[in-house]
């Protein structure tokens, strides 16, 4: 039976009013590791940069590797919303909101990471183009400052682009709430009314926003791929880590998709709102970007092998049969061996706990591939008296691991203010469409008129 | 601001009310732009979802991404004839890189201009809340009615309101 738009409304805001003691325990235990998480960075920063495992000639290892990475994520949501938009695929309604609040937290997590890699923070602001009293302006060269261009567009962009479909369901949520909770949401709501007028400019500039943000979010991961590809360094200096990237940040970003919507579907109750043809739709694009992804890395591996240079050999075989072959095949299994068969299989991919399946060795195959890319590169750099290895310490790990529960809090707090399907677009999608669309009263006498 | 307005459960009447308004306007003294419809959702295969389908909006924020790009490009190329560093022969505005830059605030320039569009052609935001409005529209009803209707004109609107399907007709006054 189909639902009303006030039943649609009771069901998607009831996790905004409503939360089991199982949401209050997942907070703490994810808030207690965010805590042990700044507990070590705050470590790292009172006794200095010495604390992590980084050191000659490894000087970028699980934080840039985490700063990769959650860039990467980030392309879950807003690009794959804004081609969703642009494609009007209108099974996306239910996904667009979760995808886009994914890129806004992966992005400010992943952004945070060239914080933390600094040996001091607190000149972070050396970061930011400005005139110095010393008279240096930043290298406009640098790929680094690039980043920082690149970065701050793609969040103002997303984060944009996640505000301006909200504002119509705060005003949903202002006409129904009381107190505090009115104010509040009075107030992000903007005044919003529902004016034909305002409709139509909040469409048009979703439409205008879809199509800016998909070249931004390419142009963000292809800027983070220069960050190696720019540096003469073995196995980095490559013309295709740009798009290999920005395949790879996609893939990661589907497969964390369909993660989160499979944990708030059971944690908030959206069952009849996430459905297993949401997942499968994901399911198929993620296939797709397994198979892009193993075409990439083929591709590069082979232009390597065929090169037969000894510096970026080096750099290969240690990462096929030596130091680093465990994770570099445990990368292939994750991230094609085991997801490709089961989203290949329709009858596996139509089923929402074989897709999470498939997704949850993605998210650590991804992983894995940025630390892959970073580590035997600087561990072999050209002269074997240069060789050195790399082990993380605990501040490393912690951090990391933190950011991975941060994301989980950021996301459950997030469900407890945002509807997390967007309610009016929903409506939208169950829309009626006249028989014959009734004019205007002014057209039909237009129409009379001989 | 007053207003008589009816709340409509569908489109299909919200639609006939309009057209029974834009009818009656001449007879009752009120201008088409005095009609207000207000909605939960966009309905655009609806003419009262189209009553306003004109915008610069995208020239704007082709206008706006021109003027970024522009902006980034003076910046970076300032910024390096600013502190001309040792180049050993080279250029000290390098077009590759700068493109760069310039791409990213062409992009931030278009995008930025969106938003500032929407929120100064959507009159938001308003906070005062003196504007013709109802809860009920969150319930999924289709207001439509009239602003500042003729003092002579309420009892006729009221029942042609409601002879258009309307389950109730109110009156607002701010």
């Amino acid at each position: 039976m189909e639902k009303t738009p006030e039943q649609i409304n009771q069901d998607l805001l009831r996790p905004l009013y409503h939360a089991s003691w199982r949401f209050y325990l997942t907070l703490v235990i994810l808030g207690s590791l965010v805590a042990a998480a700044f507990f070590a960075w705050g470590y790292q920063i009172y006794n200095g940069i010495g604390v992590s495992g980084l050191d000659r000639p490894v000087f970028w290892a699980f934080y840039i590797t985490d700063f990769v990475f959650w860039i990467g994520i980030s392309h879950a949501g807003t690009l794959i919303s804004a081609i969703l938009r642009v494609s009007n695929a209108t099974w996306r309604r239910p996904v667009t909101r979760c995808a886009e609040a994914i890129t806004v937290f992966a992005l400010s997590i992943g952004a945070m990471f060239p914080l933390v890699h600094l040996g001091r923070p607190w000149l972070f602001f050396w970061l930011i183009p400005y005139p110095s009293e010393r008279g240096i302006w930043p290298q406009f060269r640098s790929p680094l400052l690039w980043d920082f261009f690149a970065i701050n567009t793609y969040l103002i962009g997303s984060v944009t682009f996640l505000l301006l479909p909200s504002f119509p369901d705060f005003a949903l949520i202002r006409d129904r709430a009381s107190g505090w909770r009115k104010k509040v949401y009075g107030i992000a709501s903007l005044g919003w009314r529902g004016t034909p007028k305002q409709w139509h400019r909040l469409e048009m500039a979703m439409r205008i926003m879809a199509v800016a943000i998909i070249p931004v979010a390419v142009s963000v991961h292809t800027i983070v791929s220069w960050d190696f590809a720019m540096a003469p360094v073995p196995g980095w200096h490559s013309t295709i880590f740009g798009p290999y990237f920005v395949a790879g940040a996609i893939f990661s970003g589907i497969a964390a998709l369909i993660i989160a919507m499979a944990l708030l579907r059971k944690l908030l109750h959206l069952e009849e709102y996430l459905q297993p043809i949401h997942f499968e739709n994901l399911g198929k694009l993620l296939l797709v970007m397994s198979l892009l992804w193993f075409y990439f890395v083929f591709a590069e591996r082979l232009t390597t092998w065929y090169g037969n240079f000894p510096s970026e050999m080096a750099v290969f075989w240690v990462t096929q049969s030596g130091r680093f072959s465990k994770l570099f095949w445990t990368m292939v299994f994750c991230n094609f061996i085991i997801p490709a068969p089961i989203l290949a299989i329709k009858n596996l991919r139509a089923k929402i706990g074989w897709t999470v399946v498939a997704s949850i060795p993605i998210v650590v195959g991804m992983w894995l591939e940025r630390f892959l890319i970073i580590v035997p590169a600087l561990s072999h750099k050209y002269l074997p008296y240069t060789y050195g290895t790399y082990k993380p310490t605990w501040v490393e790990i912690t951090i990391t691991v933190g950011t991975f529960a941060g994301m989980g809090l950021l996301f459950l707090l997030f469900s407890r203010v945002f509807p997390i399907i967007s309610i009016w677009e929903l409506k939208l999608g169950g829309q009626k469409k006249p028989e014959a669309a009734p004019a205007l009263a002014s057209q039909e006498v237009a129409a009379e008129q001989p | 601001m007053k207003a008589i307005y009816g709340l409509y459960p569908d489109p299909e009447s919200a639609q006939r009310a309009l057209n029974v308004l834009e009818r009656a306007g001449s007879d009752l003294g009120f201008k088409d732009r005095d009609i207000a419809v207000l909605s939960a959702e966009p309905y655009e295969e609806y003419g009262f979802g189209q009553l306003d389908h004109k915008t610069r909006m995208p020239w704007l924020a082709a206008l706006g991404g021109v003027v970024g790009g522009l902006s980034g490009w003076w910046f970076v190329s300032f910024a390096q004839k600013s502190y001309p560093m040792i180049s050993g022969g080279m250029r000290l505005v390098t077009k590759w890189p700068d493109g760069i830059i310039t791409y990213e605030l062409t992009m931030l320039g278009a995008i930025l201009t969106t938003l500032i569009t929407l929120l100064i052609t959507s009159r938001i935001p308003d906070w005062r809340g003196r504007k013709l409005y109802d809860p009920a529209i969150s319930n999924g009803k289709i207001l439509i009615g009239v602003t500042n209707p003729p003092e002579k004109a309420r009892d006729e609107l009221e029942k042609r309101l409601r002879a258009a399907g309307a389950e109730t007709v109110k009156e607002f006054a701010r």
